[in-house]
């Protein structure tokens, strides 16, 4: 017991009942926590709206889910005439299985004992067990278009379409944000990169002892700022459902989906996203299953089976974060989102990533500190001067479209009828004969909008 | 004994997928085809103990690539049939010998990995599969990935270059169009806000029904000039509504303008 956190080695000796209770203990595990996060998500948003949310099934409308999940699996199941059969049967199961996979390699606790056995609280583990959770995103997008293209309807196939720009280009950011982490913790492997996170040193300040922080997103603040936001893109929630932006698109992609079974895949695919997410964000950045800091103090709070409840705590809290981002953010505009993905987080991240390696390599014990810093500054100073080159060009260019603009509001004012903006006759009788403000003081001058 | 089984298994899915991607007559069928083969590559990657090379092939080729040629086949449409013109002269004998020429390349490559001795798995992945992976990458083979990343950006820069379009004149803002909008009304006396709905006051809201005017009169921005027209045609067009258009006419021909439908925008 002195070492809990387990390795790859540790994977890959467990009985295949044992593989079976654990796979079987995931599956459940997601159905019923996308029951639950289905009403926890219907009931915290309407609390945030001042209202009740379901409260008719069950205590506190508990059942509400299992009712609608039912009402689903009872309704009958359309076919509409003219969709292509194969590929409209096909794409909610391509959605949902991908989803169920990534899970098996989030670590949900350290060794315990099961029946006897000790084994890692985790399906399995590969040396790219990251990889594995972005392969399985790009399998599911797969769901999301062919469910557009196979539907045969605009609606739908403009939803695909944009779910796979949307989901590709945030797929690339999302994939940046997991390289700083890659670096720091020098493993691509789930359970390693949580025991990396296991405890930082402690911080000497007027006599006490405080631990530093060992998580991630401490120390990788700006790629958790990233990943948080791509994860939002990644599973098609708010702000950046527009897959399926019911304004614009009715239902996006799973417009042709009309409520039944089929559709339940869909919603279940997206709930099992946003935990698998969630999950990731946890194990990368939140120290996985580590205890928080005051729980942490007390020693056996990370052996056993304890940890599973911080991982869970963690998970719910992650969730209702996705749901508190619903209740607050409007939807993006398409071109705002793409804009946002390519021109500002994934140069960004980029840059980031660079300063940490930076830092990384200067920590390095057998290295040239000053042939590092001396590319760094050469890199700095030619960025700087990219920038400042720039930002003369785009100065300028605001100064001339300013003096434009306020060259045709003079003339407006000389001439009130010259450019045809409905300004009333200053003889009017109600004026009595006084003179505009903007006449009499040429110094009082209008703040016109747009001009900066 | 699990490798063979998986084996077998992916060779009968994979060869009946390649057979599915050439015969196949629609082109997303034949693009999701190939997506299966490329899945089916991967698997059997992670059989062979190359688990990074599976989740790279699965991200960039199944995820990425198959991705984007299934965005364009969608864009292209459901139902369009190749064309059958041959645009590019020589194209089949250049064809022809582009696929000789490939196929001798790889029957090399095949020949040279199977007669030379092989050096193992262990030897091959000593500090782990992904370390020594990247240290192949960045030491021995550092020149012909940098390359291979220069062909990539330059193939994506002639793409961009293909598809910039130079703008003859800038782009008209919401803000210019609205300005340009009250010039016209300012020299032309041309209604800037939106045109009222039909059926507005009125008892119905059919296309071709005018709205009315809070005192119950015509409203004649809100005639539809091209139902009119049919309606004349047909003499069914209401009477209040021809009155209208008659006097309308009448004003514009003693004014000298030319006739000109009122609503309809008129272009830069």
């Amino acid at each position: 017991m002195n070492n809990p956190a387990p390795n790859l080695s540790d994977f890959g000796h467990d009985p295949l009942w044992l593989s079976i209770i654990k796979a079987l203990f995931i599956f459940v595990f997601l159905m019923v926590g996308v029951l639950l996060g289905v009403w926890t998500e219907r009931k915290l948003i309407s609390r945030m709206q001042h209202r009740y949310g379901p409260n008719r099934a069950g205590k506190f409308g508990l059942l509400q889910s299992v009712a609608d999940g039912l009402k689903m699996g009872l309704k009958e199941d359309l076919m509409p005439r003219t969709v292509d059969k194969v590929i409209y049967f096909l794409a909610p199961v391509i959605i949902a299985v991908p989803a169920f996979l990534a899970f098996s390699v989030v670590p949900f606790g350290p060794m315990v004992s099961i029946f006897g056995v000790r084994t890692p609280l985790q399906l399995t583990d590969l040396p790219v067990a990251v990889l594995l959770v972005l392969a399985t995103a790009s399998i599911g997008v797969y769901g999301i278009v062919l469910a557009g293209w196979g539907s045969r309807s605009p609606y739908a196939i403009l939803g695909g379409l944009r779910s796979s720009a949307q989901v590709v280009s945030y797929e690339i950011a999302m994939g940046l944000s997991f390289v700083a982490v890659f670096l720091q913790a020098g493993t691509l492997s789930t359970s390693e990169i949580v025991a990396k996170q296991a405890g930082g040193g402690t911080w000497d300040i007027l006599g006490m002892h405080i631990p530093t922080p060992s998580w991630y997103v401490f120390s990788l603040l700006p790629s958790f700022l990233i990943y948080a936001i791509t994860m939002l893109g990644e599973t098609n929630r708010v702000p950046f459902d527009l897959p399926e932006g019911e304004g614009e698109l009715v239902g996006g992609f799973h417009t042709e989906y009309s409520s039944s079974l089929k559709f339940a895949m869909f919603m279940l695919a997206e709930y099992v996203n946003v935990f698998t997410v969630s999950a990731i964000a946890i194990t990368l950045f939140l120290g996985g299953w580590h205890a928080p800091w005051p729980i942490s103090i007390w020693d056996g709070a990370n052996t056993g089976w304890w940890p599973m409840l911080w991982f869970f705590g963690k998970l719910v809290l992650a969730f209702c974060f996705f749901v508190w981002v619903r209740a607050s953010l409007p939807r993006v505009r398409y071109d705002q989102l793409m804009a946002f993905g390519w021109k500002v987080l994934i140069p960004l991240n980029l840059a980031w990533i660079l300063l940490a390696a930076t830092f990384r390599a200067l920590r390095l014990p057998e290295v040239d500190r000053g042939g590092i810093l001396a590319l760094g500054a050469v890199i700095v100073i030619g960025a700087f001067a990219i920038w400042l080159r720039f930002d003369t060009t785009n100065q300028r260019r605001r100064e001339r479209k300013a003096a434009e603009v306020e060259e045709e509001f003079e003339q407006l004012r000389e001439e009130p009828t010259a450019g045809g903006f409905p300004v009333p006759p200053l003889d009017l009788p109600h004026y009595h004969g006084v003179v505009p403000a903007a006449r009499l003081h040429h110094e009082a001058k209008e703040v016109t909008s747009g001009s900066n | 004994m699990g490798e063979s089984i998986t084996f077998w298994v992916l060779a009968v899915v994979s060869v009946i997928a390649a057979l599915g991607l050439v015969f196949s007559r629609r082109a997303v069928y034949s693009a999701l085809m190939l997506g299966v083969v490329m899945f089916s590559l991967a698997v059997l990657y992670a059989v062979q103990d190359a688990p990074f090379l599976a989740a790279v092939q699965i991200i960039v080729y199944t995820g990425a690539v198959m991705m984007l040629f299934l965005f364009v086949l969608m864009l292209v449409g459901v139902d369009s049939s190749d064309s059958l013109v041959e645009t590019i002269r020589g194209q089949r004998f250049w064809a022809v010998l582009a696929g000789l020429a490939f196929a001798a390349l790889l029957g090399l490559g095949i020949g040279n990995a199977v007669l030379s001795p092989p050096k193992g798995l262990a030897a091959a992945n000593r500090a782990g599969n992904v370390p020594s992976l990247a240290e192949l990458i960045f030491t021995r083979h550092v020149f012909a990935f940098e390359v291979t990343s220069a062909l990539l950006i330059t193939a994506a820069l002639g793409a961009m270059v293909l598809a910039h379009r130079e703008r003859a004149e800038p782009k008209q803002t919401q803000k210019d169009l609205s300005r340009a909008r009250f010039v016209r009304f300012g020299q032309l006396g041309r209604n800037p806000g939106p045109l009222p709905g039909p059926g507005t006051y009125a008892r119905h809201n059919a296309i071709d029904m005018p709205a009315l005017l809070p005192d119950g009169s015509v409203s004649p921005l809100s005639v539809n000039r091209v139902v009119a027209r049919y309606e004349a045609a047909e003499g069914t067009l209401p009477p209040e509504v021809e009155r209208i258009l008659q006097e309308e006419a009448l004003s514009e021909r003693a004014n000298g303008h030319v006739a000109r439908p009122l609503g309809e925008e008129d272009g830069k």
